[in-house]
């Protein structure tokens, strides 16, 4: 062990002693909450983000972070490179654990005891942003993997589609534009067809919350618009966090469907403003960061 | 405006009524495949012991023993690029200690066989001979079993499988992956020949076991024996190829692929990657178990150099060459390589693993598809040329 490394681990492990000196027990808050698959909304919030701090190495990737998305809400999340979106995502999903804070799926379910898979089936369903589909599996094949059916082994192994299944990915593949490529190998589609079709794996899934990191990256402007439009149309039966760098995206969804729709910026790992468009886009400290100035 | 009825009236005008132009794959094979596969079996079951022991030796349609006892082998191999194929091909998992798997197979068998060599060792002893030879009084606790054939077939599938269970258990639970999974199986197949050459483990040592007489009290060196272990090797090898296309061509199937592609999305559509690659992982295991022990008693001995990290790359190796991800690859693989093995052994001996490594190297670099997407690419090639004229 060279010196330097051993000073990198004496630091990290002081670092680590200071937040679970923070903690003050805010780990033990979900003690005695009952985890149950039921998802329960009555209390208006289907999510919920409660001073979530991850940090790297002591770089604070988000900084007690607090979010709540109501059912049936569009959010957009928007904000600089290294403001945190991303991280937020893996902490809803369970791919990154946070050294501080809550996050609720619903008033019951506690996510943070939860691994991906088991997030996936309870119903909140992701797009990455770099497009990830099966490759060498057909278009078809892809969203017949994602239908909403038993994830078991041996249920995998004696599955069989049946009519109403078909018609499903049939119901799919129309809205996403990709019915003439049902068959074709999902490597070969262009990169916003690949976007399409994971939108449409999402879709196959049913979730109640949908969160979608850069879903019109690489997508022409036609394509974008489509997109706006089938987002606008889930609102209301499914939650959505859509985070976005396009501003003209993100004007198209805020416009359409329900009045109202909050727009919430990132900054350095928490919230810097949130409000309509029009309201986060006046705000100074947000043009500052936008703008550098 | 209301964009939901809008697109469900896109969708309804551009939804056909009746078949759908896409749908899932159901059959198992093409009807050209079966063929193959009947063709395979009528070798097996029909031409082969024709060949072998009805034509008399001297006829030039006569199928030599060690021609027969080749195949046997290599069909033995084969079973295990066929069991590679299924963790690397299909679920992107390289593993390089299959040998370990197909050695502990043929060790239960072996203990079995030793047992039935009974009194006729060179000691005369109800021991195995290299027992008396290490001054032991009575059988260790793990030959307890050997001497019943039901317990053996049963312990060649319980302990690879239980191995590959408990092994692949924590490494996938850990989510160790790609070169560093590779690694550790190489470790652990080490470690097994380390521990197997061990005379005190009661294994035989670093000479195995050797000199079987009988099987199931029947002389194992007989013609018709040796037949009859060929055939069911044949035959096991064959089930095996069925069974591996019904679960590549299954949702399972695509799961595993779907894994190989990218893990991370199989597992926010919902799946638990650590099921899939658990259970395909131990399938492989087992079927390489099974090899094994079909293999011992057609070779005549067993010892921990089939533990070798070298051996359990070979493995690898012949599904490479044959071409992964294609089940038949692999097994094609298997015979090209052992075939040319065999032959180089005897002609130019010292120019084997040259060639082997030469091999390798051509195949990765000109022949990702291996021999079979070769063969498929002057197929197609072949029909356009064909439309075209």
């Amino acid at each position: 062990m060279t010196p330097d490394l051993m000073e990198a681990g004496a630091e990290a492990l002081k670092h680590h002693e200071e937040l679970v000196a923070t903690r003050q027990g805010s780990g033990g808050a979900s003690y005695g909450r009952v985890v149950t698959g039921e998802l329960d909304v009555t209390h208006g919030a289907i999510l919920y983000l409660d001073d979530i701090t991850v940090s790297f190495d002591g770089f604070k990737a988000l900084n007690a972070l607090n979010l709540n998305i109501s059912a049936g809400e569009m959010r957009c999340i928007i904000g600089p490179n290294g403001a945190g979106k991303t991280t937020m995502m893996d902490v809803i999903t369970g791919k990154t654990r946070p050294d501080v804070g809550k996050a609720f799926f619903g008033s019951t379910i506690d996510l943070l005891r939860l691994r991906e898979n088991e997030i996936a089936s309870i119903g909140i369903g992701r797009k990455f942003q770099k497009p990830t589909v099966f490759e060498h599996l057909t278009v078809f094949e892809n969203l017949e993997l994602a239908l909403k059916a038993d994830r078991g082994v041996r249920s995998s192994m004696f599955f069989r589609l049946n009519g109403e299944q078909l018609d499903r990915i049939g119901e799919i593949l129309t809205l996403i534009h990709l019915r003439p490529s049902a068959q074709r190998v999902a490597g070969l589609l262009s990169h916003g067809q690949k976007q399409w079709l994971e939108i449409g794996m999402l879709l196959m899934q049913d979730p109640k919350l949908l969160l979608l990191d850069e879903p019109v990256a690489g997508m022409t402007d036609e394509e974008t618009e489509r997109t706006a439009e089938l987002f606008i149309s889930l609102e209301g039966n499914h939650s959505l966090v859509v985070v976005e760098h396009d501003m003209k995206f993100i004007g198209e969804l805020t416009q359409g469907g329900k009045n109202g729709k909050k727009v919430t910026v990132l900054h350095e790992g928490s919230v810097l403003a949130e409000g309509t468009l029009a309201d986060v886009q006046s705000n100074e400290k947000v043009v500052e960061v936008y703008l550098g100035r | 405006m209301n964009t939901t009825s809008n697109l469900k009236d896109m969708s309804a005008v551009l939804t056909p009524p009746v078949s759908p132009s896409f749908g899932p794959k159901t059959r198992l094979l093409s009807p050209k495949a079966w063929t193959g596969v009947f063709i395979a079996l009528a070798a097996v079951l029909v031409l082969v012991p024709l060949f072998n022991l009805v034509v008399p030796a001297g006829n030039p349609f006569h199928l030599s023993d060690y021609a027969v006892q080749l195949t046997g082998k290599i069909m033995c191999y084969a079973i295990c690029a066929l069991a590679m194929d299924l963790i690397w091909g299909y679920t992107g998992i390289l593993s390089l200690g299959h040998g370990v798997f197909f050695a502990l197979g043929g060790y239960a068998m072996g203990m079995y066989l030793m047992r039935q060599i009974g009194r006729d060792g060179n000691y005369q002893s109800d021991l195995p001979d290299f027992m008396v030879f290490l001054d032991w009084k009575e059988l260790p606790w793990h030959w307890a079993v050997s001497d019943s054939f039901v317990a053996t077939l049963l312990l060649v599938v319980l302990v690879p499988g239980l191995l590959a269970f408990v092994f692949g258990f924590f490494a996938f639970r850990s989510r160790i992956k790609g070169v560093y999974f590779s690694i550790i199986t190489q470790a652990m197949t080490y470690a097994a020949m380390l521990l197997f050459f061990r005379n005190e483990t009661g294994f035989g040592g670093n000479n195995g076991f050797t000199d079987f007489k009988r099987i199931l009290d029947t002389p194992i060196a007989t013609p018709s024996m040796r037949m009859t272990l060929f055939v069911l090797t044949g035959l096991t090898l064959i089930g095996f190829f069925l069974l591996a296309r019904w679960l590549v061509g299954s949702k399972y199937g695509r799961v595993l692929q779907a894994i190989r592609d990218a893990e991370s999305r199989v597992m926010f559509t919902g799946y638990d990657p650590l099921r899939y690659k658990l259970s395909i992982w131990v399938i492989s295991a087992v079927m390489c178990g099974i090899a094994g022990a079909l293999y011992v008693p057609q070779v005549g001995i067993i010892n921990p150099g089939e533990m070798a990290p070298s051996a359990s790359i070979e493995i690898a190796i012949w599904a490479a060459v044959g071409g992964r991800g294609t089940l038949v690859g692999p097994i094609v693989g298997a015979f090209f390589v052992n075939g040319a093995k065999s032959w180089f052994t005897q002609a130019f001996p010292e120019f084997w693993l040259y060639f082997l490594g030469g091999l390798f190297i051509a195949v990765t670099l000109f022949l990702p598809q291996g021999i079979v997407g070769l063969t498929r690419k002057f197929n197609r090639n072949a029909a356009a040329e064909e439309t075209k004229a």
